[in-house]
C-alpha cells in the first residue's frame, strides 16, 4: 500500500504539497512513483520561472514513459532540486523527502485549501484503480 | 487507469504474473505484464548478465502441413524457406504487393511437409486472413494453433544452464536458429535456440496447461540468489533489450508503410529465390535505390527521445523516431529513426524534437549492443 503522509496536501495529478510559510514544496506521491517505475530522468524549471496552478512545470521519465508534472499552486520557483539530474532514483526511494522537486513562492495562499487531504487522496487513488 | 473497453485475452500464466506483482497492461489485445517489482532496469540488466524469463505466449502460431507447405509459404514470405532443413528456424517477413511488411515472423521447419509460422500477437488474425486468402489449389492444411501453445523465453548467458537442468536434450548441440522436440520437466516441448534480446537463449513451446508448472520450475532452476538468479521480465524489458540489439518491432520500425529494404532487412529479402508477393517492387526499389533508411542514434544532450518524435537535420524536419528509450545496459539514451538516405551517414549530428525542445543526437551504427563472443 502506498505511503500517504498525513501532513501534506495532494492533487488529483498525484503531486504533493508541503506548506512552509508562504512557500510550497512540491513533489510526486509514493503512488505516482510506484506507478511510473524506475525514474531515469527528471526535468525541472529554473528558479525565477513563474507558473499558474495546474500548469506543467516539468517532466519525470521512466524507461517506459514520460509524465508531466503539474504545480498545484501558483507562484514563482524559489528553488529546484537539481540533485535529481544525477540521482533521479531519489524520486523512487524517497518521494516525500530527498525526491522533492521544486519550491514555489505562493502568490495565492488560498489554493492549497482546495487540494485533497491525505484521506481524500487515498480514496481518490483507490477509486482510480478500480 | 480506466477499465479497457475490450475484453483482453490472457495467457495461461496470467494469474502467476499477478501473484508475482506484475503490472498488467494491454498489448496487442492481450493482458500482459509490463514489469515486475524488480523493475525494468533490473530485469533488463539481469538478462544481459545472468538470465531473464519471459512469457511470450501471446505470440501467434500458424501450422502449415502438406506436400506444398514449403512452396506455399515461400510465395508469401521474403526469406527463402526452401533453404530450411528439418529442425531449423528462419527470420522472415510476410510482404504486401508493395514490398511493405504485413508482419515479421519465424518459420520453423519440422519436415518437408510441415512448417510452423510464429507471428506477432497483435497481427495474428490479420496474418491468418492474409495467408488463408492466398490459398488456391495447393496440397496444404492450414490451422491457427495459437491457443495450443504457451511460449516461455529463457534469455541471457545463464539461460542454457538453467534450462538444461530441466531437460535431457543436449542444449549446447542446438545451433542458433535451430530447434529440437523433446521434454522439458517431462512435458513435451519444442526447444528453439532463438530470442529477441540480443543474448543467447531459448524459446520453449508447450501445451498451455503445462505453462504454470514450466514457469515455476524454471524460476526454481534459476534461483541463484537475489543478485544472480533468473528474473521474471516484463514487456518493457523485452522492448529495451531488443532495441539495444537493434531489432525491429512490428508497428514501430516496420509496418505496411515501410519496405524491407528501408528497414535494413535486405538480409531476409531473397530477391533471387523466385516469386514472392512484393518481389517485383522490392527488385525495382533495389535497382532505383531507397529514399529513406532506418538508422540508430544516440542522444548526446540531456534528454530521452521517444517514439513518434521528429528528427531534424540542419533545422529541417526529415524523419521520425520509430523507437526511443533509455538503454538500461548501455546507460545511454538511444533510438531508431527513418531518415532520407542522403543524411543517413554514421557520425552525423541530428536533433530530436523532444516535446518542443531540440535535443542533440548522433547517428551511430546498428546494433547498439552486441553480446561478447564466448
Amino acid at each position: 500500500m502506498a505511503n500517504v503522509p498525513e501532513n501534506l496536501h495532494y492533487s488529483k495529478d498525484h503531486e504533493w504539497v508541503r506548506v512552509e510559510g508562504d512557500t510550497a514544496v512540491i513533489g510526486i506521491t509514493d503512488h505516482a512513483q510506484d506507478q511510473l517505475g524506475d525514474v531515469v530522468y527528471v526535468e525541472l524549471p529554473r528558479a525565477g520561472d513563474e507558473f499558474v496552478a495546474n500548469e506543467s512545470f516539468g517532466s519525470v521519465e521512466s524507461v517506459k514513459a514520460v509524465s508531466e508534472i503539474f504545480t498545484p499552486v501558483s507562484g514563482k520557483v524559489a528553488e529546484a532540486n537539481d540533485s535529481l539530474t544525477d540521482e533521479p532514483e531519489k524520486v523512487n526511494k524517497d518521494p516525500y523527502g530527498d525526491g522533492w522537486m521544486i519550491k514555489i513562492k505562493m502568490s495565492s495562499s488560498g489554493e492549497v485549501d482546495s487540494l485533497l487531504t491525505a484521506a481524500e487522496y487515498e480514496d481518490f487513488t483507490k477509486a482510480e484503480n478500480e | 487507469m480506466t477499465a479497457p473497453a475490450l475484453k483482453l485475452k490472457s495467457t495461461a500464466l496470467n494469474s502467476i504474473h499477478r501473484k508475482l506483482g506484475g503490472r498488467m497492461v494491454e498489448f496487442g489485445g492481450w493482458d500482459m505484464p509490463v514489469q515486475y517489482p524488480a523493475g525494468t532496469v533490473e530485469e533488463h540488466v539481469r538478462t544481459r548478465t545472468h538470465a531473464g524469463l519471459f512469457d511470450v505466449s501471446h505470440m501467434g502460431e500458424i501450422d502449415v502441413r502438406g506436400l506444398d507447405a514449403v512452396a506455399f509459404v515461400n510465395g508469401l514470405v521474403s526469406n527463402d524457406a526452401s533453404k530450411l532443413v528439418d529442425g531449423q528456424a528462419q527470420y522472415s517477413a510476410l510482404t504486401t504487393p508493395e514490398g511493405t511488411v504485413i508482419d515479421d515472423l519465424l518459420v520453423y521447419r519440422f519436415a518437408e511437409d510441415h512448417l510452423l509460422l510464429v507471428v506477432n500477437a497483435g497481427t495474428t488474425d490479420k496474418d491468418w486472413d492474409w495467408i488463408s486468402s492466398h490459398r488456391e489449389n495447393e496440397d496444404i492444411e492450414l490451422r491457427n494453433v495459437s491457443a495450443d501453445y504457451c511460449q516461455i523465453a529463457f534469455q541471457g548467458p545463464d539461460a542454457l544452464g538453467i534450462l538444461q537442468k530441466l531437460t535431457r536434450l543436449p542444449l549446447s548441440e542446438i545451433k542458433y536458429y535451430h530447434f529440437r522436440e523433446g521434454e522439458v520437466d517431462g512435458v513435451p516441448a519444442i526447444v528453439s535456440r532463438t530470442g529477441y534480446t540480443g543474448e543467447d537463449g531459448f524459446e520453449v513451446y508447450a501445451s498451455p496447461d503445462k505453462a504454470e508448472r514450466l514457469w515455476n520450475k524454471s524460476l526454481d532452476a534459476g534461483n541463484f540468489g537475489a543478485d544472480d538468479g533468473v528474473l521474471a521480465c516484463g514487456l518493457a524489458a523485452r522492448n529495451t533489450l531488443r532495441l539495444e540489439a537493434g531489432m525491429c518491432l512490428y508497428g514501430h520500425e516496420i509496418d505496411e508503410t515501410t519496405t524491407l529494404l528501408e528497414a535494413n532487412l535486405g538480409w531476409i529479402t531473397k530477391l533471387n529465390k523466385g516469386y514472392f508477393i512484393g518481389r517485383d517492387r522490392l527488385l525495382k526499389q533495389k535497382e532505383e535505390g531507397i529514399g529513406r533508411k532506418l538508422l540508430g542514434f544516440e542522444v548526446t544532450d540531456r534528454g530521452i527521445a521517444r517514439d513518434g518524435q521528429d528528427v531534424l537535420i540542419d533545422g529541417q524536419r526529415v524523419g521520425q523516431v520509430t523507437s526511443g528509450s533509455p538503454a538500461p545496459f548501455l546507460k545511454k539514451n538511444i533510438g531508431m529513426a527513418y531518415v532520407p538516405v542522403e543524411f543517413a551517414n554514421e557520425g552525423r549530428a541530428i536533433e530530436i524534437d523532444v516535446r518542443g525542445r531540440r535535443v542533440g543526437a548522433q547517428i551511430v551504427p546498428l546494433p547498439f549492443y552486441k553480446r561478447p563472443k564466448q
